[in-house]
């Protein structure tokens, strides 16, 4: 059969997957009468194209058609919302215990330098100026002294504004931490000891100024998600680390296929905990309540975050 | 075009081919949106100001979204590239063809933070250029790759010439080398065309301009156009 016979005789078909390629890319349709069995027809016509050797732009061509039909056959289909809470109810602990051990070591690795500037910096101020500039030493100071701008009640928008603030700097430090995971598992760690050292020299200098009594009810209600959520971020950075170090019996790309599958959705755990985190430091923690409310309900959250994260999702043995 | 062009096998059998697009042209898609962005954050600022704090905290969350998730919107709801990359033609896939989902997408744009380290994309040009897909760290985690989205027929280039029949019957890759050679001859000059041709004198029993002419009738043939 020569070119010119093939053409006209499957021109109409591929004229008519053209028009229903253009309708299911423009959104106007979902689903086409017949697509899959056109779809393979054209498939059929350039395998032919090819073998026959009929030319490259008539094989660029049907190339082009059948890389659309692709795509929109293949397509993934949405979720909703019920994988959602089934994630939030039971998924995210168990993949969480699943990396226990790199969730121990990312807390080691935080916790570690957090409390060695707590207990060095009031013993030796100048060390917080190792990790933190005069100016934020001075801020703080101005907020968690008596009548300091934290306790004499922040009107709503100033929570609004601050609200902001949390979202963009937790969320985004969080992101950065698990982002350098991919360099050897290296940029996870520096963010965890460095944000470690950050908090640490903070409460070190809150305890040598004596604020101690302003500072902690303001942090420990937040604290238990934001603290966790730094953690879990460290972990899931650290799990893409370990898929390029030691891939085991897979092949480097494919661990880190794999690995990025389980990281981000710890991540995406941990981001939400973060928003939670971010409501609360900015509408709850500086509302002026008596301090044993606040040491109360934050005792609470950090009972409920490692009761979530030791039992939920887990099957009950009868 | 053939260096670059990765065939993927369809679950019918077929090969559809994906061209691989490099770091230049990525660059200046990156380029385009950061400029895209800058607008945004603008556009943002001035309904939000008014406000007052409030609306700074709304200013800040909008700066989040946009910062991290820009890219993610635009490559999963429409149509796999966002405005930069659509401009330059180039379209982000799963390395099997498919459109990227969101996991992949947030994947491959939370992980640009470690590619742009130490400076100006320095991690993620490294992994460019060592890896044979052009994938930085991003589309490597992802799974993803970036591909030019073939707009323009093969072929629309080549000047129009006598259609000359090639004396033998060529593979499918030597089609393309010919059709290549017709379409990017504008582009060399002429003692780099003869240079060329000179290569494939078995084929065009010519020497010179005459070989260069009968190169380009040859693409004329193979393009059907007889």
């Amino acid at each position: 059969m020569s070119r010119e016979i093939f053409e006209q005789r499957h021109e109409p078909q591929w004229a008519t997957l053209e028009q229903s390629l253009g309708r299911l890319e423009s959104g106007a349709q979902q689903t086409v009468a017949d697509f899959p069995e056109l779809y393979r027809q054209i498939c059929h016509h350039l395998a032919l194209v090819r073998h026959r050797r009929y030319g490259a732009d008539l094989e660029l061509r049907l190339n082009r058609l059948v890389l659309r039909g692709h795509q929109q056959l293949y397509r993934k289909s949405g979720g909703g919302l019920a994988p959602v809470l089934a994630f939030a109810r039971s998924g995210f602990p168990r993949l969480v215990r699943a990396e226990k051990r790199l969730v121990a070591a990312a807390a080691l690795l935080f916790a570690l330098p957090l409390v060695l500037m707590t207990f060095l910096v009031p013993r030796n101020p100048e060390l917080a100026l190792a990790v933190l500039s005069p100016a934020s030493i001075e801020e703080m100071g101005e907020q968690y002294a008596p009548g300091g701008s934290l306790q004499a009640g922040r009107p709503v928008d100033s929570d609004v504004m601050m609200f902001g603030y949390y979202i963009r700097n937790n969320i985004g430090i969080a992101f950065r931490t698990f982002a350098g995971g991919i360099l050897g598992g290296v940029g996870s760690i520096f963010f965890l000891v460095y944000n470690g050292l950050v908090i640490g020299a903070v409460m070190g200098h809150i305890r040598q100024m004596g604020y101690g009594g302003h500072f902690f009810p303001f942090v420990i209600g937040h604290g238990a998600f934001e603290l966790t959520a730094i953690v879990l971020a460290g972990a899931a950075g650290l799990r893409m680390g370990l898929a390029l170090l030691s891939p085991g019996r897979l092949s480097r790309g494919q661990a880190l296929l794999a690995a990025g599958k389980t990281s981000i959705n710890i991540l995406y755990g941990a981001a939400v905990m973060l928003v939670f985190a971010a409501f609360l430091e900015a509408f709850w923690s500086p509302m002026a309540q008596p301090a044993a409310t606040k040491y109360g309900v934050g005792a609470i959250l950090w009972i409920y975050v490692f009761s979530y994260f030791l039992l939920a999702g887990r099957q009950r043995t009868s | 075009m053939l260096d670059t062009y990765r065939p993927v096998e369809t679950p019918e059998g077929v090969e559809i081919g994906l061209r691989v697009a490099g770091p230049v042209p990525r660059l200046f898609a990156a380029l385009l949106d950061l400029g895209i962005r800058v607008l945004v954050y603008v556009g943002l600022a001035i309904p939000l100001g008014i406000f007052g704090r409030s609306g700074n905290g709304l200013y800040l969350i909008g700066l989040f979204l946009v910062e991290w998730f820009y890219p993610v919107v635009f490559e999963v709801k429409r149509g796999g590239a966002t405005p930069g990359k659509k401009s330059l033609g180039l379209i982000v896939l799963h390395r099997d063809g498919t459109p990227v989902g969101w996991s992949a997408s947030v994947i491959r744009n939370l992980l640009r933070f470690a590619d742009f380290l130490p400076a100006a994309y320095g991690f993620g040009l490294a992994a460019m250029l060592v890896d044979r897909d052009f994938r930085r760290l991003g589309d490597l985690a992802a799974g993803t790759v970036v591909v030019h989205r073939d707009t323009v027929a093969a072929g629309t280039r080549v000047p129009a010439a006598a259609p000359l029949r090639p004396p033998v019957t060529l593979s499918l890759d030597e089609q393309r080398a010919v059709i290549e050679f017709a379409e990017r001859l504008g582009t060399w000059p002429e003692a780099r065309a003869t240079e060329l041709a000179g290569l494939v004198t078995p084929l065009t029993s010519g020497i010179g301009s005459e070989g260069v002419a009968r190169l380009v009738g040859m693409a004329n043939w193979l393009l059907g156009r007889r």
